[in-house]
C-alpha cells in the first residue's frame, strides 16, 4: 500500500506492477492462477482524495469513490454526474469503486464517461516525469484502450467552471433496476436563458460507441432553441457505432440514445 | 502493498475484536475472512461483486468482501452479520423480522442482506419501500422474490410489533420456519462451509469449445512437476463406470469426458493440490491438446442432414419424445369457428441460485462421506455407487444447507468429484465451483421451439388443439426424457380439451445439458398455450378471464390424459378469485396510460401434477420418542429454501398431537433418514408430508393403544413418561426401553401416490393430483424503449390447504420472480453470459408488490387437503407477463425474454402494419 503518490509513482514506473484502488474491475477481470501482479494500492494516498476547488473549476482526486462524489457539495452542473455515480452498480460498487478507475477501465459502457465528457473533464495522468494533462476525450481511445502511458496513473479528474445555471443531466437505460450495465446512456449539461432558450449544452452518448462520443455539431444548433421544442433523432447523433449485443441491436441503441436526448430536454427547467 | 508492514498496521477490528491476518497479496477480503478468520457467515456468491452475498461493513459502510483487497481493510473496522448479531440491536430486530416475514428462504443471500440492511437502519430510522430497495438493490436473491424482505426491513424501522402465529401451531398456522434461527445469525453452512482451512482443493479442467476432440499430454509428470499438487483425476481414475445420469434407461453423462467433449464446460480432467497450488493453478497449463469439431446449438441444426451426430443410437439427436392425444384434434380444428395459431421460442435460462455448487468429501472407517449441497441425496447416493463401484454401505451423503436448487442440483455436479479425489488421496478434499464453473457445466432450463394451433366453437368452447415442441436438451440426458414425457401432458393447461393433440421431442445439441428448472419444460408450453387463449378470446370477442373460466377443468371433467377427478380440482375457483382486480386494475390502466407509457393488464392460468408422472415415488419418514421425552422427526426431504423442514414438522406435529415446537429435527443424512426422496416435482409437501402424517399418526396410535385412549385423547410427552387426558381422565404411559436408536417409541411409514401408467396415447392417470394457479400482472411499458416494467400482481393457487401460508406467499413470491426473470431479462448463451453480470436475474428494485390469493380446494389424497405448490408459481406468470405487453401495446411477443429491443421492434412492427 502506497502512502504517498511519489511512492507510488516509483512502485509503478517500471510497468510491471498494477494500479489498485477499489477493486471493483481489478478481481471480476483477474483470471485464474498464473502468477499475480505486484500491485499497488493507491486508494488512501491523500494526494488522490478529496474534492477541491481550484482557481478555473474543480478538481476531483483519482480515488474519489462514487459515494464521495454523491455526498459532496458541488455546483448543479454536476448533478448528471452525480445521477450517474448513483446508478454505477450498487450501494457497494459506489462505496469503493472510484471515478478514475472507471476511466482507466475504459469499458464502452462506463457509466461515468458521459457525464464527465458532458462536463468537459479532462484527467491528470502522473509519472515519476511529472504530470500532463489531456481532455478524456483523448485519453479513451477504444474498447478498453486509453492513452496512458507505462509508469502513469491519473492521479486525478479536473472539470473547468461552468455557467452558473447550467445543470447536469443524466439518463442510463438498463433491463433491470440495480446492477445493470448500460443499454444506451446520456449525459448532459444544459443551461437555459431568461427567456428559456438554450444558451449552454453539452452532451455525450454513452455505450453506441467503442467511446461515448460528444455531440459538438448537435449541441451548436441546439443553442437558442426551446427545450420544449428540441426533436432529436437518430440521424442527428454523430460519432456512434453501437453494437448488436445480448442486450441490443444497433438500430435500438441509437432510437432509444435519441429518446434519452428528447427526455432530458423535455426534464429541463430554468433555474 | 506487499511492502512489509509491521504487526499493528495488519490488524482488522473484525466484529470489535482486533485480528491480525497476513493474507496473500492481492488476496480477496472475503477469502481472508473465511479462511483465515473463520468468519464463514459472509458467503461468496460470483467472486465479482454481482451478488452482494459477501457484503461486509468497513467502517460502517457496505462494501463486497470479494472486491476489496484486504490489505485495505488494515486497521478499519470490519463487520459481518455474526458480529452484528452478537452486538447490534437492530441487526437483532432485524434477525426477527426476517423470521417473521418468510424474508430468509434458503439463506444464502441472508447476511448480504441484512449486513446492507443494518448500514441503511444506521443511516434512515424508519426507511420506506424505495430506500431499502436502493440500499438493498446490490444483493441478489433467488428465492424470495424480495418482497418480504423489504416488509421486513420496513418493519423493522417502524419498531412493528412480530405477528407470527406461536411456534406451537400445527397445520394451517403461519409460523416462522423451524430452521430460520441459523439462516439470520449467519451460522448455516452451506457447501462450501463445511471443510476445515487447509483441506485439499480441487480445480476442474473444462472444454473450451462445444464440441472436441481432446488428447491428454504427461497428466502424471504434469502433476510431479507443478509444486503443491498431489494428484490429478480423469476419466481413467473412475473405478467404476464412466456415467451419470438421473434416468437409469439415460445414463449418458460421464464425470470426466473420454476423447471427445460435447459441450463447452464439460469436465475432462481435475487436479488436487494445496490450497496456494489450487490458488495459482492455470487451467491453460494443464497438458492437453484439443481439436475442435463441428458443434450443433440448436434443434434445427441438430436434426439437419450430416449433422454430427451426439450419441449413438440416437439418429437426427432425437433423444425421446412424448406423446398425448384424445378425440380427433385435425377434425376439430377444421370444423372449428375460430383457430389461432402461433410459434413460440425460448432460449436457455440458468438457475442462478446463488450459491454455487460445493462440498467437502473424507474417507471415515473406509467408508466415503460426501457433504455437498444436493436437492437428492439418495440419489446422489445410487450415482456414486455406479461410479465408485461400490455397494451403498460404503457411501455416505450427509447434504449441507442449500443456497437454493431449483432442480439443477437435483443432478450431480461436485459430488463425483469430491468422492473419486478422496479415494484416490486418502485426504479430505473440498470442491467450490465458481461461479463460471456453475454456469457453464451445470443443467439449465430447456430451450424450447413450440407451434401450437388452437380452435373454438362461436360459443367459446375449445374446439381442438395441436401441439409440437421440441426441446434442446443438451449434450446429455439429465432431466429431457422428464420434460418430454409432461410437456404433452400439461400443454393444454387446466382446460377441458376433447380433441387433443400434443408431441413433444428432446434433442441433443452440443450445448450445456438441460436438465430439471421448476416445471420440467411446463413453463415454456404454458407461454405458447396461455397467449394463443387470449388471441382466441379476442376473435372471439370474449373476455379472456370469463373464456377461461368457460373452458375451465372441474370435478368431474376429463383432462387430456382421460383422467377425470371426482373432487380437488380448484382452477375455476383461482380464476374466479381474479374476477375483482381484473376489472379493477383493467379500469386503472386505462385510466393512467399515456402516450409514452402504456398499461396493461393480462392474466394466464396453470396446472400441474405433483410427484411423479406415472411412476412409483415412495417418501418414507421415522419418527419416534426419545426415553428423555424428545420427540424426533428423521426427516429425508431436502430442504432447498422452500419450507419443507417446517411444513413436515407441522404436518407431523399436528398427526401425533403435540406442539411443532417440541419436534427435533434428525437429518438429513443417508446414515440416519430414511429415502423421503428428491425435493422435485413439487412432491415434498404432498409426498413426503404424506410420509410425516401416517408416522405421527401411527406413533400416537401405538401410544393411545396402551391405554385404550380415545382419538380426541390430548398427548403431553414428558421426560419418561407420556401423559394422556382424555375425557377427563388422565393417563400415564411410562416410555418402554429405548431401541439401539434410542427410540422408545418409534414409527415409520412410507406414502407413494397412487398413479397409473400412461398407454400410447397417453391416456391414463399420470398424477394423485394436481395444483392450479391463476396470475393477473399489471405492466407499464415504455412505447420508446421498450421497457417493460410489471407494477402488481395478483396470484391466486389453489393449494388444497395452506399447511403454513406464510411460506406459501413465499413460494408465490419467489416463482414469481423467476417467471418475471425468464419472460424479460433472462437468457443463458454458452460463452457469452457466464456471469452474473451479462446474465441478468431480477434484482429487489424488478419485483412489485404481490397480492397472494390462496384457494383451499381440499384434495383427498393431500395430507390435511394439501397439494403441492412449488413449480406451480411460475408457471402463469411469464404467459401473464407477455399477454399484458399485447394488452398495452397491440404487439404479440413470441419469443422470450422480452427484451426490451424486442418489445420496441414488436412495437414498430404494429404500427406499421
Amino acid at each position: 500500500m502506497a502512502q504517498k503518490l511519489d511512492q507510488a509513482l516509483v512502485a509503478i514506473a517500471q510497468g510491471s506492477a498494477r494500479v489498485l484502488a477499489g477493486g471493483t474491475d481489478y478481481f471480476p477481470s483477474r483470471a485464474r492462477g498464473g502468477p499475480l501482479p505486484t500491485l499497488v494500492d493507491v486508494s488512501r494516498m491523500p494526494e488522490m482524495l478529496g474534492i477541491t476547488k481550484t482557481e478555473n473549476g474543480w478538481r476531483i482526486g483519482g480515488a474519489t469513490t462514487w459515494s464521495q462524489l454523491i455526498a459532496a457539495d458541488l455546483p448543479c452542473a454536476f448533478d448528471g454526474l452525480k445521477s450517474a455515480a448513483s446508478e454505477v452498480g450498487s450501494v457497494q460498487i459506489q462505496n469503493t469503486g472510484t471515478l478514475a478507475g472507471n476511466l482507466c477501465n475504459a469499458s464502452p459502457a462506463a457509466d461515468g464517461v458521459p457525464a464527465l465528457l458532458s462536463l468537459g473533464a479532462s484527467v491528470a495522468l502522473s509519472s515519476t516525469a511529472g504530470t500532463r494533462v489531456l481532455p478524456l476525450h483523448d485519453f479513451l481511445t477504444g474498447v478498453r484502450q486509453t492513452s496512458l502511458r507505462t509508469g502513469e496513473l491519473m492521479s486525478a479528474i479536473h472539470v473547468p467552471d461552468l455557467p452558473d445555471h447550467a445543470t447536469g443531466h443524466f439518463a442510463k437505460l438498463g433491463s433491470r433496476r440495480y446492477l445493470v450495465i448500460s443499454i444506451t446512456m446520456v449525459g448532459a449539461v444544459l443551461g437555459l436563458d431568461r427567456s428559456g432558450r438554450i444558451d449552454f449544452a453539452q452532451f455525450a452518448i454513452g455505450a453506441c460507441s467503442p467511446v461515448a462520443q460528444r455531440q459538438p455539431d448537435l449541441e451548436t444548433k441546439l443553442i437558442g432553441q426551446r427545450p420544449a421544442d428540441v426533436r432529436i433523432t437518430p440521424d442527428d447523433l454523430h460519432g456512434l457505432a453501437p453494437i448488436e449485443d445480448v442486450r441490443g441491436d444497433a438500430h435500438y441503441r441509437m432510437i432509444a440514445a435519441a429518446e434519452q436526448c428528447n427526455r432530458i430536454f423535455r426534464e429541463v427547467t430554468p433555474r | 502493498m506487499n511492502k512489509s508492514m509491521d504487526p499493528a498496521a495488519t490488524s482488522i477490528w473484525l466484529n470489535g475484536q482486533a485480528v491480525t491476518a497476513t493474507p496473500a497479496p492481492g488476496e480477496r477480503l472475503s477469502e481472508t475472512l473465511r479462511e483465515r478468520l473463520g468468519a464463514r457467515d459472509v458467503k461468496v456468491g460470483c467472486n465479482a461483486g454481482d451478488c452482494g452475498a459477501c457484503t461486509v461493513l468497513v467502517d460502517g459502510a457496505p462494501v463486497c468482501a470479494c472486491l476489496m483487497p484486504t490489505q485495505q481493510a488494515f486497521g478499519r473496522r470490519v463487520d459481518t452479520l455474526a458480529g452484528l448479531m452478537a452486538t447490534d440491536a437492530q441487526a437483532q430486530a432485524l434477525a426477527e423480522q426476517f423470521q417473521n416475514h418468510g424474508a430468509a428462504q434458503c439463506g444464502i443471500c441472508t447476511p448480504g442482506m441484512m449486513v446492507s440492511a443494518v448500514a441503511l437502519l444506521r443511516a434512515v430510522a424508519a426507511p420506506d419501500a424505495a430506500q431499502v430497495s436502493d440500499a438493498l438493490g446490490g444483493v441478489l436473491c433467488r428465492c424470495t422474490g424480495y418482497r418480504a424482505i423489504i416488509d421486513a426491513v420496513v418493519a423493522t424501522g417502524r419498531g412493528v410489533a412480530p405477528e407470527c402465529a406461536p411456534s406451537s401451531a400445527g397445520v394451517g398456522a403461519a409460523i416462522r420456519r423451524v430452521d430460520g434461527w441459523a439462516k439470520v445469525n449467519g451460522t448455516e453452512a452451506f457447501g462450501d462451509d463445511i471443510a476445515p482451512p487447509d483441506t485439499l482443493e480441487i480445480a476442474v479442467i473444462r472444454a473450451p469449445h462445444a464440441h472436441a476432440q481432446f488428447d491428454l499430454g504427461d497428466v502424471a509428470g504434469f502433476v510431479a512437476a507443478t509444486p503443491g499438487l498431489m494428484a490429478s483425476l480423469t476419466a481413467a481414475d473412475v473405478p467404476g463406470v464412466n456415467r451419470f445420469g438421473v434416468i437409469p434407461a439415460f445414463m449418458d453423462q460421464p464425470v470426466f469426458a473420454e476423447k471427445i467433449s460435447r459441450f463447452r464446460g464439460e469436465a475432462i480432467a481435475a487436479v488436487i493440490g494445496t490450497p496456494e497450488a489450487i490458488s495459482r493453478f492455470d487451467p491453460q497449463s494443464f497438458p492437453v491438446t484439443w481439436t475442435p469439431l463441428a458443434a450443433v446449438s440448436d434443434v434445427d441444426a441438430a436434426q439437419a442432414n450430416g449433422a454430427p451426430r451426439l450419441h449413438d443410437g440416437h439418429p437426427e439427436n432425437v433423444m425421446c419424445g412424448g406423446l398425448v392425444t384424445c378425440g380427433d384434434p385435425a377434425a376439430a380444428l377444421s370444423r372449428a369457428d375460430v383457430v389461432v395459431e402461433g410459434r413460440y421460442r425460448s432460449g436457455f435460462v440458468e438457475h442462478a441460485y446463488i450459491e454455487p455448487e460445493a462440498g467437502f468429501a473424507r474417507m471415515v472407517d473406509g467408508r466415503i462421506e460426501v457433504h455437498a449441497c444436493t436437492q437428492a441425496p439418495v440419489m446422489d447416493r445410487e450415482a456414486l455407487e455406479i461410479i465408485l463401484g461400490r455397494p451403498a454401505s460404503d457411501i455416505r451423503i450427509v447434504p449441507t444447507a442449500v443456497g437454493g436448487g431449483f432442480g439443477s442440483k437435483l443432478d450431480v455436479s461436485v459430488q463425483p468429484i469430491l468422492a473419486l479425489a478422496t479415494l484416490k488421496t486418502g485426504l479430505p478434499v473440498r470442491l467450490t465451483y465458481s461461479r463460471t464453473d456453475s454456469m457453464q457445466s451445470t443443467t439449465k432450463r430447456h430451450p424450447s421451439d413450440i407451434t401450437l394451433r388452437i380452435g373454438a366453437t362461436r360459443d367459446g368452447r375449445i374446439c381442438g388443439f395441436d401441439f409440437f415442441g421440441a426441446f434442446n436438451t443438451g449434450a446429455y440426458a439429465s432431466w429431457g426424457p422428464t420434460v418430454a414425457n409432461r410437456v404433452p401432458v400439461h400443454a393444454s393447461g387446466p382446460y377441458r380439451v376433447a380433441d387433443y393433440r400434443a408431441e413433444s421431442k428432446g434433442i441433443y445439441t452440443h450445448c450445456p445439458p438441460s436438465g430439471a428448472f421448476r416445471g420440467f419444460g411446463v413453463p415454456q408450453s404454458a407461454i405458447a398455450q396461455e397467449c394463443l387463449f387470449d388471441d382466441l378470446a379476442e376473435k372471439l370477442e370474449m373476455d379472456p378471464l370469463e373464456f377461461r373460466i368457460l373452458n375451465a377443468l372441474d370435478n368431474g371433467t376429463p383432462t387430456v390424459c382421460g383422467q377425470v377427478f371426482e373432487q380437488g380440482v380448484g382452477i375455476k375457483a383461482c380464476l374466479e378469485a381474479l374476477r375483482p382486480a381484473w376489472a379493477a386494475e383493467r379500469r386503472w390502466a386505462a385510466v393512467h396510460t399515456t402516450d409514452t407509457t402504456r398499461y396493461g393488464v393480462g392474466l394466464a392460468a396453470g396446472w400441474y401434477g405433483c410427484g411423479n408422472t406415472s411412476l412409483p415415488n415412495p417418501s418414507t419418514i421415522k419418527s419416534g420418542i426419545r426415553a428423555d421425552g424428545t420427540v424426533v422427526l428423521h426427516q429425508g426431504a431436502m430442504d432447498i429454501g422452500q419450507g419443507a423442514n417446517t411444513v413436515i414438522a407441522q404436518i407431523f406435529a399436528t398427526a401425533l398431537g403435540v406442539g411443532t415446537d417440541l419436534v427435533t429435527l434428525i437429518g438429513p443424512d443417508t446414515d440416519r433418514t430414511p429415502d423421503a426422496g428428491k425435493t422435485s416435482a413439487s412432491r415434498q409437501t404432498y409426498v413426503s408430508g404424506n410420509a410425516a402424517r401416517l408416522s405421527g399418526a401411527s406413533l400416537r396410535a401405538q401410544i393411545l393403544a396402551c391405554v385404550n385412549a380415545s382419538e380426541t385423547a390430548v398427548l403431553t410427552v414428558a421426560p419418561g413418561v407420556i401423559h394422556i387426558d382424555d375425557a377427563g381422565t388422565r393417563h400415564e404411559v411410562p416410555l418402554p426401553a429405548p431401541d439401539a436408536e434410542g427410540l422408545t417409541f418409534k414409527a415409520e411409514e412410507t406414502y407413494d401416490p397412487p398413479t397409473r401408467p400412461l398407454d400410447k396415447n397417453g391416456q391414463g392417470a399420470p398424477y394423485a393430483q394436481f395444483g392450479y394457479a391463476a396470475h393477473l400482472v399489471v405492466v407499464a411499458v415504455d412505447m420508446a424503449f421498450g421497457t417493460v416494467k410489471p407494477v402488481k400482481f395478483v396470484a391466486a393457487h389453489d393449494v388444497g390447504r395452506a399447511i403454513n401460508p406464510m411460506l406459501v406467499e413465499g413460494q408465490v413470491a419467489g416463482g414469481i420472480a423467476q417467471g418475471l426473470g425468464m419472460a424479460l431479462m433472462e437468457e443463458y448463451i454458452p460463452g457469452r453470459t457466464e456471469n452474473l453480470h451479462d446474465y441478468l436475474i431480477p434484482t429487489i428494485g424488478d419485483i412489485p408488490p404481490i397480492e397472494t390469493i390462496i384457494i383451499e380446494e381440499a384434495d383427498a389424497h393431500g395430507p390435511y387437503g394439501a397439494k403441492g405448490l412449488g413449480e406451480h408459481v411460475l408457471i402463469p406468470t411469464a404467459p401473464a407477463i407477455l399477454n399484458a405487453i399485447k394488452h398495452a401495446t397491440g404487439a404479440r411477443i413470441t419469443r422470450v425474454p422480452a427484451t426490451p429491443a424486442r418489445v420496441r421492434a414488436a412495437i414498430d412492427t404494429v404500427r406499421h402494419e
